[in-house]
């Protein structure tokens, strides 16, 4: 019975989720009654899982629902779990998901992109069962992509202004890194077990510890890119900024991401992970000084924050840091207390922050103490000064990732840029035809060929990412050198006998559909505007609100995100690349990295921000 | 050319020439700080902290300007979209909204018969170029597409940040080490510390500490020519006019914060020129060159001439045709009403109420009168003439209780009013910063979570909800009465004389004509709103007590109307109210729909029985006011009746997710100053401002010109404001609640690194159509031109055409239009009205807009009737 009722609480919500859009726009009172209740029967589905898990002793479950895709070495399959921290998450995230989806419905009520808003919830909503439910890696991985990339389009909900596009750009940036170092992770530790794992084989601590021992490096490596996924996720040191800068979408938006769960989900993922790690005393360390410090110098920047949200987003961050050192401690029911307590504070303190204003302005009236004169020795006002200064510029850590995190991938996209067209397209037409050659004639490819066809291919193709990551001009070209770099990768893989020839197939099928649907589209919008380029915003979403909606799903397809079989694809492409190999992994990684980046940004420039024209009310740049 | 014209006139523009405003003719050589800086403040918004919300025209700074030579020189130099687009204006005569009819004699009148065929089709069906390049910021973009730099990106979050934190009432745990020689002063003082800089650049840091940093080198070095500098300070400003404009509204106007700050413009603007040089700086290295130094574009001239263009001259054509297409309507109601209405005489009233003259108490009024139709309602503006300055019960602030414009010498105190106002420990900054975050945040949790389920499924009152009734507690007392002219609190009177409580009191009696046939209960009701998780609550108070609820007023003038010494002196001057009669002040709450009525303990026996009476009937009004508000309401079932949707709407005041608790003053479009008798028959639909006025008590309008000095700035100011608003929700608007940042205590952005979003929220203007204001009043027009004209800040709203008006003369019952400074008759097109006599049908089966776009915002509208 509990097993019935754990897939059905993690499959659930993508069923009201696919029902949910197929509903007409314009009906506002369907749609919400709909999300309300598809909220309403999960959460009674949990509660009634809860009251029988407790009743049953409480005893960690784990079950493998469904394999999607198998070969000998390698098992892509949904694997559920549920324990304390499942429990705790899933019943404070229905919860708050249900108050929300109430206030909501009256907040959002006429808003143009009422629909808009409660679809991407629900899309929220299952990355987030997906991914509290998950039994291993890759169901887990599932949830986090989702939670992903439904950040990216609530913060840029008002994709017609300038700066939450802008800002939702840059907290997907942020976010992707997390997805890579994610990737690395699960990557070594399919070299550590040379299989698939469950988090459910973890709780023999004594096997794992033994047979992490013969691991110890490459178990470092997993904890390490594991914390920083973590870090992202939760906005610690040096990632911070991204979150007050998310505050972009309706407060509502706004509350149950960035106040009460996405924001939490990094923890999550080092509760479940805690076996893996909690006997590598550098990683216990480093958690604890990442904590402290983040809760440090997150709490000195909220104190000078002028806007109610941000000042939130900072104090939550403080919080979170003290929850990974909570968990690193292993004060684990002390966490999830936090968590819940912490979850619910500050997603009322953020539904209900435009009431600051005048709570304040009344309690001033009557409270208003005016600043002391200043008491300090000359020596304490310098240093007070100076804090202050520092926490106004955010510590500058915006300025130093950007300019030694994406900088210089930027300047290296520029330069390829520069080169000129012909090179490019030469380049990937001679290694194509060598691939194919190569493929065709097996036997011919030695040893040299297949050790460095996938290093030369995916070098090649790093360049043709991060030069459409870079292009201001032409997005048709830019797309289709995005799509010559995944079939290049491929090829340079399928060389290098990490891949099988049916797995490649598996991974450019969705990649070649969605290559040709995203070249039409940028086809059409160029017949229809031969003005289109990527040098700024076009919000042409506006004109071609269809068109927008379908490129976004080539997108993201070409990306790998959980719709087609290139997300498996991904997966094997990684497998594939064995432990050895750092210069391979590191090219795939970057090249994952940035496809996504450079496929979001040109949606976001041809669809997203002001549009071109004033011919109808547009925003201001600084809005 | 600038210092001439600086000799010879005032500094604003002058219409004739298209004046330079601050810009060089070519050739010149120039740049005059001084008045380029005034022109910057004159022309960027004027809202002062959201706390003191004052309605004004958004395009202030064009006044001196006929409307439509205004609007589309606003248009061209900084992109604002100032009428409907074209598209909507011909799809709205094809709904029916603009009249064929009307249509047709707008054509004729402008265009003469010749014409009108020509213009009729190029206003259907001409093709045009509808894209509007704005003049501003063309010449700073160069930093982008000349050097590939973003300056506005680099500049702007620090900048913001700084500026925010200075001007911060109380967000901030950690305050601004402000130094009280102002803005500059701290910011060097803070530089001084020595550890930390705010520039990443030693050159920036250097100038800003070792040099003067006067504008015209701060301008050598980065611009190069003076003859760009204007051009280029208005593009600056103009990026982020929402923080430039309130650093400017501080600076005239310190009050407006209650943790005053000083501030002035030309701080800020230094401040950011020596960002923008700490950008170059960096983003450069050393060596660059200013902007315009190698190879000087084009000098433009923001302020020269806007060519008037066909689509300008379509565009006009269409808005006077969607106007008159409403106007008619109206007069047509009036004239078929003016037949009747003019042989009455005012009956002996059961009571007579005074109302302030905001379009939200049309409806009521109308309610009111059909509940008892013996009483009499009465309007004007909602501080009843007295204006003061009002300190709560300790309260450390005074708030001004009377129009913007007016500056009070008397202090009301409110003294003894119970318990001092609490905390709310969920708003606690306590909550953000360490330790006890951490412990608040595990501890406040679960309590946060169960006032979420209250305020979703049991919303009521509580301490963050602006709340109108608890602006002034019934159970203190005020001090109104002065004895002692020497009793004065910062150089304030505290309270009126007998002598100025009369003149008061009578100046408002005689403006109403309330001279004689006193009813033995007098109401005086101001009006107020509460509203949940709304920074702009402030908007939907009375805009005649400077944005705050006028419960004070109403009480005050109520005191001094029942003071014996003042009816005696009355008494003296003509005005004999019997001492049976009794005036009583209330408070309306637009929002909930609630009246409260202060200090009826005074009340006689008999008025006590009264009185009673009369608040059923008002209970009953309210009920039907709620009824008819509710229809607009989408969360409200308009058919379940009077008393569900009266109980529903006082939930939707102090409902946290409710991002309309009323919808303040939308769709106003009239304002008419007369007799009640001319509209009492007419169903306006909230859509009139209406001002008691007896054209028979004052036959030369002396009276009439202290009423009609205020309807300019008050009530056309609230209405171009709906009016820009709507139009252009993006640049003249604040935009969608939804994302809205509460910065500072003193205004909203949309982004943490964003600017701040002056005008009004589109939850506010969905509802609105944007017709200016027509004015109507009761009176010859030879004496309304003599009025109009007594006064030339008056005159301007009129001969400019930013509100329309229109005479009835009283002798003839006919209408005649100013227009061009001379009044001329005019003809309604509708003959009659539609009559109704189920209104409560008629808001049960009313439309509910689909979108909040016109097409489908203006459906909701209901047209004018005849109650029968």
């Amino acid at each position: 019975m509990s097993d019935i009722l754990l897939i059905f609480l993690a499959c659930f919500p993508f069923a009201v989720f696919g029902v949910g859009l197929l509903l007409p726009n314009k009906r506002e009172t369907l749609l919400s009654r709909w999300v309300w209740g598809g909220l309403g029967v999960h959460l009674a589905a949990l509660l009634a899982l809860v009251w029988l898990w407790i009743s049953q002793g409480a005893p960690t479950l784990a079950l493998k629902h469904a394999v999607l895709y198998q070969t000998p070495d390698f098992e892509f399959a949904l694997c559920y779990y549920f324990d304390t921290a499942t429990a705790v998450f899933a019943l404070t995230g229905t919860l708050l998901f249900l108050l929300v989806a109430v206030f909501s419905r009256f907040y959002m009520h006429r808003e143009a992109g009422f629909n808009r808003f409660f679809k991407t919830l629900l899309l929220f909503w299952c990355g987030y069962n997906a991914l509290v439910f998950a039994g291993n890696f890759e169901t887990f991985f599932v949830g986090w992509e989702m939670i992903g990339i439904s950040s990216f389009l609530l913060i840029a909900f008002f994709r017609d202004r300038y700066l939450p596009v802008r800002n939702a750009f840059k907290v997907l940036s942020f976010y992707r890194l997390g997805d890579i170092c994610f990737m690395l992770a699960i990557w070594m530790c399919h070299h550590i077990w040379h299989r698939n794992i469950q988090f459910s084989e973890w709780a023999d601590t004594v096997g794992l510890q033994q047979h992490l021992a013969q691991h110890t490096g490459q178990a470092l490596f997993v904890a390490l890119m594991l914390v920083i996924a973590a870090a992202i996720k939760s906005a610690q040191l040096p990632f911070s900024t991204w979150l007050p800068r998310a505050m972009e979408g309706p407060t509502t938006s706004s509350a149950i991401f960035y106040g009460a769960l996405s924001i939490h989900v990094g923890a999550f993922l080092l509760l479940r992970t805690y076996p893996f790690w909690q006997n590598q005393p550098l990683v216990v360390g480093l958690l604890v000084a990442l904590g402290l410090a983040t809760a440090l110098v997150s709490n000195s920047i909220s104190k000078v924050q002028t806007s109610v949200k941000v000042q939130i987003a900072y104090a939550s961050i403080a919080q979170l840091g003290l929850m990974f050192v909570e968990i690193a401690l292993g004060f684990h029911v002390l966490a999830l207390v936090h968590f819940v307590g912490h979850a619910c504070l500050r997603a009322y303190q953020l539904l209900v922050s435009p009431s600051v204003l005048s709570y304040l302005i009344h309690d001033m009236m009557f409270h208003f103490k005016p600043a002391p004169a200043a008491s300090r020795s000359a020596w304490a006002r310098r240093w007070h000064q100076a804090f202050f200064v520092l926490a106004l510029q955010e510590w500058h850590l915006d300025y130093w990732l950007h300019r030694y995190g994406w900088a210089p991938f930027k300047w290296i996209g520029q330069q390829v840029n520069g080169a000129g067209e012909v090179w490019w397209k030469l380049g990937t037409a001679v290694l194509m035809l060598l691939g194919a050659w190569n493929l065709q004639n097996p036997n011919a490819a030695n040893g040299l060929v297949q050790g460095l066809s996938p290093v030369v291919c995916a070098a090649f193709a790093l360049l043709l990412v991060l030069r459409a990551f870079a292009q201001r001009g032409d997005a048709q070209g830019a797309w289709l050198s995005l799509v010559a770099s995944q079939l290049l990768l491929v090829i340079g893989m399928v060389l290098g006998k990490g891949l099988e020839a049916g797995q490649a197939l598996l991974y450019l099928g969705g990649t070649l559909l969605a290559g040709l649907l995203g070249y039409a589209i940028l086809g059409r919008a160029r017949h229809l505007d031969p003005a289109i380029d990527l040098g700024q915003y076009q919000g042409r979403s506006y004109d071609w609100p269809g068109m927008s909606l379908l490129f976004l799903v080539a997108g993201l397809t070409l990306a790998g995100f959980p719709i087609s079989p290139t997300f498996i694809g991904v997966d094997l492409v990684f497998v594939g690349i064995h432990d050895t190999e750092p210069v391979l992994i590191v090219l795939a990684a970057l090249n994952f990295l940035f496809l996504e980046l450079a496929i979001l940004r040109i949606y976001a420039r041809v669809f997203m921000g002001q549009h071109v024209k004033n011919d109808h009310p547009i925003a201001f740049k600084t809005s | 050319m600038v210092r001439q014209s600086i000799e010879k006139g005032p500094l604003t523009a002058n219409p004739q020439t298209g004046s330079t405003n601050g810009f060089l003719t070519e050739g010149s050589r120039m740049f005059d700080a001084h008045r380029v800086l005034h022109d910057l403040k004159h022309h960027l918004p004027a809202q002062a902290a959201l706390k003191d919300f004052i309605h004004h025209n958004s395009l202030h700074a064009y006044q001196h300007l006929k409307f439509y030579e205004a609007i589309f020189r606003a248009s061209k130099i900084f992109g604002y979209q100032v009428t409907l687009e074209l598209g909507d204006f011909r799809e709205l005569l094809r709904q029916g909204r603009i009249r064929e009819a009307v249509l047709e004699r707008v054509l004729h009148e402008r265009k003469g018969p010749k014409l009108a065929a020509v213009w009729r089709e190029k206003m259907l069906s001409g093709i045009y170029d509808t894209h509007n390049a704005p003049r501003i910021g063309q010449l700073r973009a160069l930093w982008k597409t000349r050097h590939a730099l973003d300056m506005d990106a680099s500049v702007h979050p620090l900048l913001f940040r700084v500026v925010g934190s200075y001007l911060d009432q109380g967000v901030a745990l950690w305050r601004f080490p402000a130094q009280p020689e102002g803005f500059w002063a701290s910011l060097r003082d803070l530089e001084s510390n020595g550890l930390v800089s705010l520039f990443k650049t030693a050159k920036a840091r250097r100038l800003f500490l070792d040099s003067d940093c006067a504008l015209e080198d701060l301008l050598a070095k980065i611009v190069g020519p003076p003859a760009y500098y204007a051009q280029y300070l208005f593009d600056q400003q103009f990026a982020h006019q929402g923080w430039s404009g309130i650093v400017s509204a501080v600076e005239d106007n310190p009050g407006t914060l209650l943790d005053t700050r000083r501030i002035k413009l030309e701080e800020l603007i230094r401040f950011e020129l020596i960002l923008e040089i700490d950008a170059l700086e960096r983003a450069m290295g050393p060596g660059w060159e200013p902007l315009c130094q190698a190879a000087p574009p084009a000098p433009t001239n923001l302020f020269a001439e806007v060519p008037a263009s066909e689509l300008q001259e379509v565009l006009s054509l269409w808005q006077d045709a969607f106007e008159w297409s409403y106007y008619d309507e109206v007069l047509a109601g009036i004239a078929q009403q003016g037949k009747a209405a003019a042989a009455q005489t005012l009956p002996m009233a059961t009571f007579q109420a005074v109302f302030c003259i905001d379009e939200r108490e049309c409806s009521l009024r109308r309610h009111i009168e059909r509940v008892d139709p013996n009483c009499a309602t009465l309007g004007m503006p909602g501080f009843f003439g007295v204006e003061f300055y009002f300190q709560p019960y300790n309260g450390q602030f005074y708030e001004k209780l009377c129009p913007a414009p007016v500056t009070p010498k008397y202090l009301i105190k409110e003294q003894g009013a119970g318990e001092a106002r609490g905390h709310e420990p969920l708003y606690t900054q306590k909550t953000h910063a360490l330790p006890w975050s951490f412990f608040l945040s595990i501890g406040f949790g679960f309590w946060a979570l169960l006032r979420l389920f209250l305020n979703l499924f049991r919303p009521k009152m509580e301490l963050a909800i602006s709340n109108a009734f608890a602006h002034m507690h019934e159970s203190g007392t005020l001090t109104i009465e002065n004895t002692d002219p020497e009793h004065r609190e910062n150089g304030l009177q505290i309270g009126f004389t007998v002598e100025e409580m009369a003149a008061r009191v009578e100046g408002q009696l005689r403006g109403m004509g309330l001279l004689e046939r006193f009813a033995p209960l007098v109401y005086v009701v101001a009006h107020g709103s509460s509203s949940a998780n709304n920074p702009h609550h402030g908007a939907h108070d009375c805009g005649a007590c400077s944005g705050r609820p006028g419960s004070v007023n109403a009480r005050v003038f109520a005191f001094m109307a029942n003071h014996p010494k003042v009816r005696a002196i009355l008494r003296g001057k003509g005005i004999g109210i019997p001492d049976t009669t009794q005036f009583v002040g209330g408070l309306h709450d637009t929002a909930a729909d609630e009246i409260g009525w202060f200090d009826t303990a005074a009340l006689s026996p008999e008025n006590q029985v009264l009185h009673r009476r009369h608040v059923a009937s008002f209970e009953q009004a309210l009920d039907l006011n709620a009824h008819e508000r509710s229809r607009r309401f989408a969360s409200i079932n308009t058919k379940k009746g009077p008393k569900h949707a009266r109980k529903a709407i006082k939930g939707r005041s102090v409902s946290m997710f409710e991002p309309r608790p009323e919808l303040g003053h939308g769709t106003n479009a009239l304002c008419i100053v007369g007799r009640r008798d001319l509209t009492k028959g007419l169903f306006l639909d909230r859509r009139a401002f209406l001002n008691s006025f007896d054209y028979r008590t004052d036959p030369e309008g002396k009276f009439l010109q202290n009423l009609m000095r205020p309807l300019g700035p008050v009530c056309g100011g609230i209405n171009l404001e709906y009016y820009f608003s709507r139009v252009d929700n993006y640049k003249l608007g604040a935009g969608t609640k939804l994302p809205h940042h509460v910065m500072g205590l003193i205004g909203v952005s949309n982004s943490c690194d964003g600017d701040l979003r002056p005008g009004l929220p589109v939850q506010m203007i969905e509802v609105h159509d944007p017709v200016r204001l027509l004015i109507i009043v009761e009176h010859r027009p030879e004496v309304v031109l003599k009025t109009i004209q007594s006064a030339p800040e008056m005159y301007e709203w009129f001969i400019n055409e930013w509100v329309h008006l229109v005479a009835l003369d009283p002798d003839t019952h006919q209408f005649f239009y100013f227009k061009n400074g001379a009044f001329a008759r005019y003809e309604p097109l509708a003959k009659q009205v539609p009559a109704n006599d189920d209104f409560q049908r008629l808001f049960e089966r009313s439309l509910k807009m689909e979108t909040n776009h016109i097409l489908d915002a203006t459906r909701e509208n209901l047209p004018v009737y005849a109650i029968q």
